[in-house]
C-alpha cells in the first residue's frame, strides 16, 4: 500500500536498527504522548528489535483514556432523554463510567451510534429533525478541526438539532505538567498527527525551556525507528531541540486552515485529565457565539461526581511512572472485555496494547 | 402463498404444511411422505456428527447470505474432522413480518450449496416468533459426516511434531470485513466479499493424497490466531508465524489499519489452518493452489519447541511478539 | 477512534472526497486542504482529510533510508 508498506520494509529496518546500535553510548528512556505511536511500537515488536538500553515509555497519548469519568456518566445520563441520539466513535462505548457504560446503555435500549467523523453525526440530525443529535467530541488537536468544521457547517445550515459533548484536549500543558512532575525523560517522540495540524513548532517549548530532545515521529515503523536515532543523536550531542522526521505531512506551522477553523469555534479552559487532574488551558470548549450548540449549556445536568477509587494505576501509567505490567489488576481483573481502566479499553491504550501485544522476550 | 410469514405458518396446519412443502422441501428435494426424523442407513461407518446456529446480521451479504452460510459451515465443520460431510439437517426460526420471497432465495442458496458440497438436507423445522422476539432469521443447521477411523488424529492434533508447517488457503478477514461492510450503521463501501465455501472437496482432495496431515481446523469466529492458540493449547509446542506470509488483501488491510483491527482476529467462512508433517509440505500447497478455494495457500508458519506453548509473530520488519488468545476486536453477529 | 491512514483521493464533489484506502472506499470533508485534486494522496483522519501528503518529502525519506549503508 503507497506510503505504507515502504516504510515497512524489513531491509530498511534492519539498516536503522545497526545505526541505532553503532550510536547508543548510554541509557536513554522516550516517551510517546501519542496513541498511534503506543500500538505501532509494540505491533511491530519494535522493543525487541532494539538494545536493552532504550526505554520507551507511553504517555498520555489516548485521548480516550484521559477522558474523565464523569463525561461517560454525563453521555449516559443525555442517552437516556427520550428523544436523544448519541452519536460517538467506537471506542467510547466500552468505557466504564461509575456504574455503567454507553455499550451497556445500548443494550437496554439506549439510541447510541458508532460514527466515524463529526460529519456523519451531523447527517444523522439533518435526517432526524425531532431528535436532539448529540456528538460526543474527543480528541486531541488531530481530531478538534472536524469537530469545529461540523459546528461552523451545523451554523451556516441552521441545523438546530445538533449539539456536543465537548472533551477535546490539547498537548502541550500535559506534556509540560508530565515534566514538572517529575517524570525522568530524556526526550519525547513527539505525536504525528497532532503535529500535521499544529506545527513542530508547539514543542519548542520542551526543548526551549526544559532542555528535553523532540523529534515529531510519523507511525510506520522506519519513521519511529527513525525518530529514535535522531534522538539518540541529539542527547548524545547534547542538544535539545525539535526536529521533524515525519516531512511528509508536518512542517513548522502546521495546516493553517484547521487552525483556524479551529480557533474560530474553540477557546482554551482548564480540563480534567484522568489520573492527572486538572490542567489549566488544556481542553477546549466552544466560544461564546457557538453556545447553541454546547449541550451542558442547553440542556444542564444535575449530577455529582464522585473519585474513582480503585487498585486502577492508569494515572501512573499515562505518566509513565508505572507500566501495565506493574498494575494489580492487569490481565487477571482488568481485561479488555471487561476492563476496569481506560488505559484497557481504548485500542490505543497502554494497558490494551500491552496485553494485546505482548512482546517476546 | 402470502407474500409475508405470519404467525400462522408456525401453528402446525394447513399453512405450516404449505410452508414446508412449497418453500423448503421442494427446494431441499425430499420426497413424501415427510415423516419426523430421516433414517439413513450406513454399514460399518464411524458417523461424524456436528451442529451450529447462525445468526448473522445481515442477513445479506457480499458473497452470500444466512442460508449459504448455515450449508457451508455445518459442511466444514465436518470435512475438517476428516469425514465425507452426507446429510444435514436445517431449523428456521423466522420473525413474524419476515417477506417469503427473501425466504425462498434463501432456501435457493441452501440448495446450490448443498449440491455443490454433495450433501443432502434432509429433515428439518420451523418456528414463526412474534415480531420483535428474533432478527428477521435463524438457522441452525446439524450435519452427519462418514468418518475413516484413521484420520481421527486430524481434530484432536495428536499426531503433531516439531517442524511441522502451517498452511492457510487464502487471505484472511475477508468475510468479517464484508459483513461489516454491509451493515449500513458503518460508513464506507468495501469491495470485499465474504469467502463463504464449501471446502470438503478441497480437504478430501488433499486427504486422499497425502498422508503427513496432522491436523486442520476451519478459520471461523475468533480469527487465524485463535485456531493456532487452541493447537498449540492442545500440544506442547509452540509456533512461530511469519507475518509476511500471511494474506490478506488490501482493502481488509487498509479497513484494518483504519479502523484499528488486527486481521489475525478477524472471522472467515472459507479457510482452513493445516498442519503437514515436514517434507510434504509442497505437495499440500500445490494441490491446495490447483482449486480454486486454495489458490491463494500460503505456508504461514511452522511447530517449534516452546516451553509456554506461545504464538509468536515474526512481524514484517523482523521484530517478535506474542499473537495472544484474546481478541483484538469482537464483531457481533458476524456468522 | 480513529487513527489516520494514507488514502487516495478518487472524485472530488464540492467540499466532498471519496478516497480509496487500499480499495476500501471513505468519504472525507475537504474543509482544511487547499486546492485537492484527484490523485492527491490525503492523511484521513475522522472523516476529515487533515493534510496532503507530500510526495518530494516522502521520497526524500526513502532517500535517506537507501543511503544509510555508507553511514553504517
Amino acid at each position: 500500500m503507497k506510503y505504507i508498506s515502504e516504510y515497512r520494509n524489513e531491509d530498511l529496518v534492519k539498516k536503522l536498527i545497526a545505526l541505532i546500535n553503532k550510536s547508543v553510548r548510554r541509557d536513554y528512556t522516550f516517551m510517546e504522548v501519542c496513541g498511534g505511536h503506543t500500538d505501532a511500537i509494540r505491533r511491530f515488536g519494535i522493543p525487541s528489535l532494539l538494545p536493552e538500553n532504550i526505554k520507551l515509555i507511553s504517555g498520555p497519548g489516548c485521548p480516550i483514556c484521559v477522558t474523565g469519568r464523569d463525561f461517560i456518566d454525563k453521555a449516559i445520563l443525555y442517552s437516556r432523554m427520550h428523544d436523544a441520539i448519541i452519536c460517538t466513535f467506537g471506542d467510547l462505548v466500552r468505557v466504564p463510567g461509575s456504574s455503567s457504560s454507553l455499550e451497556k446503555e445500548k443494550a437496554a435500549g439506549g439510541d447510541i451510534m458508532i460514527v466515524l467523523s463529526a460529519l456523519e453525526a451531523l447527517e444523522v440530525a439533518r435526517t432526524n429533525s425531532k431528535k436532539k443529535i448529540i456528538f460526543l467530541g474527543i480528541g486531541f488537536e488531530t481530531t478538534a478541526p472536524g469537530t469545529a468544521v461540523s459546528i461552523e457547517i451545523a451554523q451556516k445550515d441552521n441545523i438546530q438539532n445538533f449539539f456536543l459533548l465537548c472533551a477535546h484536549k490539547i498537548m502541550p500543558p500535559a506534556m509540560e505538567t508530565l515534566i514538572k512532575e517529575g517524570t525522568k525523560l530524556d526526550g519525547f517522540i513527539c505525536p504525528g498527527h497532532v503535529a500535521t495540524i499544529t506545527g513542530s513548532d508547539i514543542f519548542n517549548f520542551i526543548a526551549e525551556r526544559h532542555k528535553l530532545s523532540c523529534v515529531v515521529s510519523g507511525f510506520e515503523p522506519t519513521d519511529i525507528l527513525q525518530s529514535i536515532f535522531m534522538l539518540i543523536q541529539q542527547v548524545n550531542q547534547k542538544k535539545a531541540e525539535v526536529e521533524i522526521q515525519y516531512s511528509r505531512a508536518v512542517t513548522h506551522k502546521g495546516n493553517v486552515i484547521a487552525q483556524k477553523h479551529m480557533s474560530q469555534v474553540f477557546e482554551t479552559c482548564d480540563e480534567l485529565w484522568r489520573g492527572f487532574g486538572v490542567i489549566s488551558d488544556s481542553g477546549l470548549k466552544l466560544r461564546r457565539n457557538y453556545e447553541k450548540y454546547d449541550v451542558e449549556k442547553i440542556m444542564p445536568l444535575n449530577i455529582k461526581f464522585e473519585e474513582e477509587d480503585s487498585l486502577c494505576i492508569c494515572g501512573d501509567i499515562l505518566r509513565g511512572l508505572k507500566t501495565p505490567d506493574e498494575c494489580p489488576l492487569f490481565s487477571i481483573e482488568c481485561v479488555p472485555e471487561n476492563p476496569t481502566g481506560a488505559c484497557m479499553v481504548s485500542n490505543e491504550g497502554a494497558c490494551n496494547t500491552w496485553y494485546k501485544y505482548r512482546q517476546y522476550e | 402463498m402470502n407474500d409475508l410469514i405470519s404467525l400462522n405458518h408456525g401453528s402446525g396446519g394447513k399453512l405450516s404444511r404449505d410452508l414446508i412443502e412449497k418453500v423448503f422441501a421442494k427446494k431441499f428435494s425430499i420426497s413424501e411422505p415427510l415423516t419426523d426424523s430421516a433414517i439413513l442407513i450406513n454399514k460399518g461407518f464411524t458417523l461424524a456428527f456436528t451442529t451450529d446456529s447462525y445468526v448473522v446480521d445481515p442477513i445479506f451479504f457480499p458473497g452470500g447470505n444466512i442460508g449459504k452460510l448455515a450449508v457451508c459451515g455445518t459442511v466444514n465443520d465436518l470435512a475438517v474432522s476428516g469425514a465425507v460431510p452426507k446429510y444435514l439437517s436445517a431449523s428456521f426460526i423466522i420473525e413474524e413480518g419476515f417477506p417469503v420471497n427473501d425466504l425462498r432465495t434463501i432456501a435457493e442458496s441452501m440448495a446450490a450449496e448443498a449440491l455443490l458440497a454433495g450433501v443432502r438436507i434432509v429433515t428439518g423445522d420451523t418456528k414463526v416468533v412474534e415480531k420483535g422476539k428474533c432478527d428477521k432469521l435463524f438457522i441452525t443447521t446439524s450435519g452427519i459426516g462418514l468418518l475413516d477411523p484413521d484420520l481421527e488424529h486430524i481434530s484432536t492434533a495428536k499426531r503433531i511434531k516439531e517442524g511441522d508447517k502451517l498452511i492457510i488457503n487464502g487471505p484472511i478477514g475477508n468475510h468479517a470485513i464484508a459483513v461489516l461492510g454491509a451493515r449500513e450503521k458503518l460508513n464506507f463501501n468495501t469491495p470485499v466479499v465474504s469467502d463463504c465455501a464449501s471446502l470438503n472437496r478441497l480437504i478430501n482432495n488433499v486427504l486422499q493424497q497425502c498422508n503427513k496431515i496432522h491436523f486442520m481446523r476451519d478459520v471461523t469466529r475468533g480469527g487465524l490466531a485463535t485456531i493456532l492458540n487452541e493447537l498449540s493449547g492442545m500440544t506442547r509446542f509452540g509456533i512461530m508465524l511469519n507475518e509476511d506470509s500471511i494474506p490478506v488483501d488490501e482493502p481488509v488491510r487498509g479497513l484494518c489499519e483504519l479502523l484499528g483491527f488486527d486481521p489475525l482476529y478477524l472471522a472467515n467462512e472459507g479457510k482452513i489452518l493445516i498442519a503437514v508433517g515436514a517434507g510434504e509440505e509442497t505437495k499440500v500447497l500445490n494441490l491446495l493452489r490447483s482449486d480454486p478455494l486454495g489458490k491463494e495457500s500460503e505456508i504461514i508458519g511452522e511447530i517449534v519447541p516452546d516451553k509456554r506453548s506461545s504464538v509468536v509473530l515474526k512481524t514484517t520488519i523482523g521484530g517478535k511478539r506474542i499473537v495472544d488468545l484474546l481478541s483484538g476486536q469482537q464483531l457481533p453477529r458476524i456468522c | 477512534m480513529c487513527l489516520s491512514i494514507p488514502a487516495r483521493i478518487m472524485s472530488i464533489d464540492g467540499s466532498t472526497a471519496e478516497v480509496s484506502a487500499g480499495g476500501a472506499i471513505f468519504k472525507a470533508g475537504l474543509q482544511m486542504i487547499e486546492n485537492a485534486r484527484v490523485g492527491d494522496y490525503v492523511l484521513l483522519h475522522a472523516g476529515f482529510a487533515i493534510q496532503k501528503i507530500d510526495e518530494k518529502e516522502a521520497l526524500k525519506a526513502i532517500k535517506l533510508f537507501e543511503e544509510i549503508d555508507e553511514i553504517i
